[in-house]
């Protein structure tokens, strides 16, 4: 995996605390199975980004097999997921969940508690770069990007890859994820 | 009113204290008290006056930071880490940074539009004295309702406004000097600083429009103005054509003036960008509009400008390369931005002509306005006739420059949207340009894939030149800026509004950095119109509704009414007209509601927080006078959305709808304590998408005072917008209904069943008649 850390806008660069490049898809995956309670948050640019599965909505749809993974979609993205049958993701707007993240005393969706590990992909560069950006300085959640550029305010992000590569990447974590590893 | 400076001298007065000889009395003020309502508890508050009211706000919607930077480096101790927990040298944490950053942009803002106001105020008192009536709105009592509000005072001729202007001015120093190293430490006391910087700007606002409309001629809340021609394809390049750019009318006024007095209107093209544009169409619909902000570097590197003459806010600091890039001048009409330029003011007007003219200068700063007018025309004339047939920019075959493109995606990593440029070019280097034209609606014109791209690749002319055939063909109407609502206008809605039954009002202000281009604003302004809620707009985004039209060629401002009625389209102008929209909320409460107005801040802003379902939506925020702006509407209460790269502005003011102990309101009745539902639920709102932010727009509209009908129509916007961009019904009725009557009829079967799954038990929502403010309270129970 040619990882590189090319943040997705020159100037959103990283402070003193920026993200471990996550080495190999099986990391990724580890970093999210060894989670309790994780949490996928896919934003509203889910629908024009290609993956393997079709886009990355379908590629949530898939990885909501995986029963112990709660998906959350932002922006007006739940539509989406409706209209493809899939009814059991749930709906917030981005920094409203920014805040409900960094509060330990948010019970989650279900009531049953806060998420331990929270994975972001399908956003704007720059509004995934602000919500980690808070994560990072308010609370001590494990943050994980699966976009295709370097996110500096998550805890572990894949680096810049061309997109075939990425594509490549985001299967194999999520058939990783199938195969619950 | 109040006389200032007001000195007394006697050669010798005899009292029955004595004989005083050469007596000099000095007094800062005297107050004619000819306003007969009493003077209200809050005038010309202080820094900490509202801070209690700042904190009622703020411990509902409590901020979340979003840390744009980890770092302060506003000293030498610096830089510092403030990363997690971390605090600076001076003991600062990563909180009241962030919440400091914000009170500073607020008082940028509000410094801007005060020494907006300042100029103006100096140079049309200068010039119409300062006893002019200020007469700025028709069918109108209730003028300047900020200033009455906030000051205490009630000015009735221009001059008066110089009382309210000079608080504005102390109140900033104060609040800048608050963000100084070792000064406030707490982030909710910066918060509220910011509020003030908010509420301040609100004042400056209306004093500068209020003044340029009572002077020049400006329209006096007419819901019929007139129209006027905007667009790229207004302008004919083949007259000399002069950019004016920026937010200050009056140089323009004096361009426009000359014109007209040496008959050369019809042979001379005048051209605004930005709010200056809007000023000039108010001042005479025969000056062009051509666009937003995002128009500034594509139209300069078209070439069609023979002269550009700056004032000031939002002009592109790097005009001088840019003028010198197409070969022509720039005049710089504002201290605020010399640019460098030799300062020409006193110089004969023909030595400054013949110097610009003849390139020896390639600018000239001259800061007198009504010396502009006569330079400009001048230059522009003798500059186009030089440029000849080579003026407008034409890069050639774009399929060879396209060719030099290497692909390292750097203009892509530069663009705030992450715009597909570099696909662009390589579909350009095999001759199909469409994919370049179609970046131009998309471009917000920063310019910055130019200045990162390696092969020095002119980007933006080139998107320009692919979409040529488009541009000169687009030429729109719209509706000039009316200025204020009118006190009529406000008998008429203030009760619908308030109840509910008007859905709401929406207020479509600020800048021009779309995530996805203009025709954004457009959609949601049609949208709500069609909803019969009350449209406002300014400013950019005044401009770009106009610049969409439907499949019958029409756009908005030629379908709807511009009168501040349900489904009425108001364009109250530029930027500082921004105080009109909030003055309509204020008004709603004094005129409608009879709350005194003078200096009773706290219970008005309660009134309009409470009652009034208006929504502020600045799509494109991006400037420091847009914090300030709705800085000021949440200090009144009014729930601002701003669209994606709002979210640069590193904190929203968010309320958490299941903490039902954040929402109880007095009910003014009996001064119990009542749960109302999280109406209105946030006061600061980054939305992602467009469609998110419809929704969140008419959900952002209820309020705790609307009547089961208001509710119900309410709802029922909700609960459409909802199901048509969701997908589904929202999982938060149960929240917002209150009582069976609040469902909307036709709806009732689906709304009760998701209720009863919830658990929902009537008027457990309680309907009181709401207020924050325990003095409120009429009687206790």
């Amino acid at each position: 995996m040619a990882a590189k850390m090319n943040t997705g806008q020159t100037a959103e660069i990283a402070g003193p605390k920026k993200a471990n490049v996550v080495p190999n898809p099986d990391v990724a995956a580890k970093l999210i199975s060894r989670a309790k309670r994780p949490l996928l948050v896919i934003g509203s640019e889910s629908t024009a980004v290609k993956t393997k599965d079709g886009d990355l909505v379908d590629t949530a749809i898939r990885v909501m097999r995986n029963e112990k993974i709660t998906v959350v979609a932002t922006g007006h993205l739940v539509g989406e997921f409706r209209r493809r049958g899939v009814t059991k993701a749930y709906s917030m707007g981005i920094f409203v969940l920014g805040k409900h993240l960094s509060d330990p005393d948010w019970r989650g969706f279900d009531g049953l508690g806060s998420y331990d590990a929270v994975v972001f992909a399908g956003f704007p560069y720059y509004m995934e770069w602000l919500v980690e950006s808070g994560l990072k300085n308010f609370s001590s959640l494990r943050t994980i990007s699966l976009e295709r550029s370097y996110q500096p305010n998550a805890e572990w992000s894949l680096g810049w890859m061309p997109e075939p590569d990425w594509k490549d990447t985001v299967d194999k974590i999520v058939s990783r994820l199938e195969e619950g590893k | 009113m109040a006389n200032r400076n007001v000195k007394l001298k006697f050669d010798e007065l005899s009292s029955t204290l004595g004989t005083f000889k050469g007596l000099e009395i000095q007094i800062g003020r005297i107050m004619d008290e000819e306003w007969e309502e009493p003077m209200g508890p809050t005038p010309m508050p202080s820094v900490s006056t509202l801070r209690s009211w700042d904190r009622k706000l703020l411990n509902r919607y409590k901020p979340f930071y979003m840390p744009f930077c980890d770092l302060c480096c506003l000293c030498t101790y610096g830089k510092c880490d403030l990363t997690g927990d971390k605090k600076g040298a001076c003991g600062i944490s990563m909180p009241a940074q962030q919440s400091r950053i914000v009170l500073l942009a607020c008082c940028i803002g509000a410094a801007t539009h005060a020494a907006h106001g300042r100029h103006m105020l100096n140079h049309l008192i200068q010039e119409f004295g300062k006893d002019t009536p200020l007469v700025a709105a028709l069918n109108t009592n209730v003028e300047a309702p900020h200033v009455r509000l906030v000051c205490g005072i009630k000015p009735q001729t221009i001059g008066d406004l110089e009382e309210a202007l000079d608080y504005v001015e102390t109140q900033i120093v104060q609040l800048v000097a608050a963000a100084h190293t070792g000064q406030e430490g707490d982030n909710i006391d910066f918060e509220s600083k910011a509020f003030h910087a908010g509420m301040l700007d609100h004042v400056a606002l209306e004093v500068a429009d209020l003044m340029q409309i009572a002077t020049l001629g400006l329209p006096k809340g007419d819901p019929e103005a007139p129209l006027a021609e905007l667009g790229y394809g207004t302008i004919n390049p083949d007259k000399p054509v002069i950019m004016c750019i920026g937010h200050n009318v009056l140089p323009s006024v004096d361009i426009i003036d000359y014109l007209m007095d040496h008959d050369l209107f019809d042979q001379v093209e005048v051209g605004g960008l930005c709010c200056t544009a809007h000023d000039m169409s108010r001042y005479n619909k025969r000056s062009k509009i051509v666009g937003p902000i995002s128009w500034q570097l594509k139209f300069i590197k078209s070439g069609i400008p023979d002269l550009i003459v700056v004032d000031e806010q939002c002009i592109r600091t790097d005009v001088m390369d840019q003028a010198k890039l197409i070969g022509v001048p720039v005049l710089a009409t504002s201290e605020k931005s010399c640019l460098g330029l030799p300062d020409r003011t006193h110089d004969p007007a023909e030595a400054v002509v013949n110097d610009l003219i003849s390139g020896r200068s390639p600018g000239a700063l001259v800061t007198e306005p009504r010396k502009v007018g006569e330079i400009a025309v001048k230059t522009a004339m003798a500059v186009r006739k030089r440029r000849g047939e080579k003026k407008l920019v034409d890069l050639g075959d774009l399929k060879e420059i396209a060719s030099k493109c290497r692909t390292c995606m750097e203009c892509i990593r530069a663009c705030p949207n992450t715009l597909p440029i570099m696909d662009a070019m390589t579909a350009a280097k095999e001759g199909d340009y469409g994919p370049l034209a179609e970046l131009n609606d998309l471009c917000v014109g920063c310019g910055r894939c130019e200045s990162a791209c390696p092969a020095d690749l002119p980007i933006l002319t080139m998107i320009t030149q692919a979409s040529k055939d488009q541009l000169v063909n687009e030429k729109y109407p719209i509706r000039v800026g009316r200025g204020a609502i009118q006190d009529v206008e406000i008998r008429e809605v203030g009760s619908p509004i308030v109840f509910g039954e008007i859905p709401g009002v929406v207020a479509l202000v600020g800048c021009a950095n779309y995530p996805a281009g203009g025709g954004d604003v457009a959609a949601i302004a049609e949208e709500f119109l069609k909803r019969r809620f009350i449209v406002v707009t300014s400013g950019c985004s005044a401009m770009n509704i106009a610049m969409t039209r439907d499949e019958e060629g029409q756009n908005l401002y030629e379908k709807y009414p511009g009168n501040f009625d349900a489904g009425g389209l108001v364009n109250v102008g530029s930027c500082v007209s921004n105080g009109h929209i909030t003055g309509a909320a204020i008004k709603i409460a004094n005129i409608f509601a009879k709350r005194p107005l003078r200096a009773n801040y706290e219970e008005i802003a309660d009134y309009i927080y409470n009652r009034v379902g208006a929504v502020g939506v600045a799509w494109g925020a991006m400037s420091q006078k847009a914090a300030s702006i709705a800085a000021g509407c949440w200090r009144l209460g009014i729930p601002v959305v701003v669209g994606p790269h709002g979210s640069k502005y590193r904190r929203m003011l968010l309320g958490d709808q299941g903490k039902e102990e954040d929402w109880k309101v007095f009910n003014a009745r009996d001064g119990q304590e009542v749960y109302v539902g999280p109406a209105p639920e946030h006061l600061f709102y980054a939305a992602e998408t467009l469609e998110e932010a419809m929704v969140m727009i008419a959900k952002l509209a209820m309020r705790p005072n609307d009547t089961s009908k208001g509710r119900a129509v309410k709802l029922s916007h909700y609960i459409d917008l909802h199901k048509k961009h969701y997908g589904a019904m929202p999982d938060d009725l149960h929240l917002f209904v209150r009582r069976g009557q609040d469902v909307p009829f036709t709806m009732k079967d689906e709304i009760m069943k998701i209720l009863e799954a919830k658990g929902w038990v009537e008027d457990r929502i309680a309907s009181p008649d709401p207020t924050l403010l325990d003095r409120m309270v009429r009687r206790r129970e």
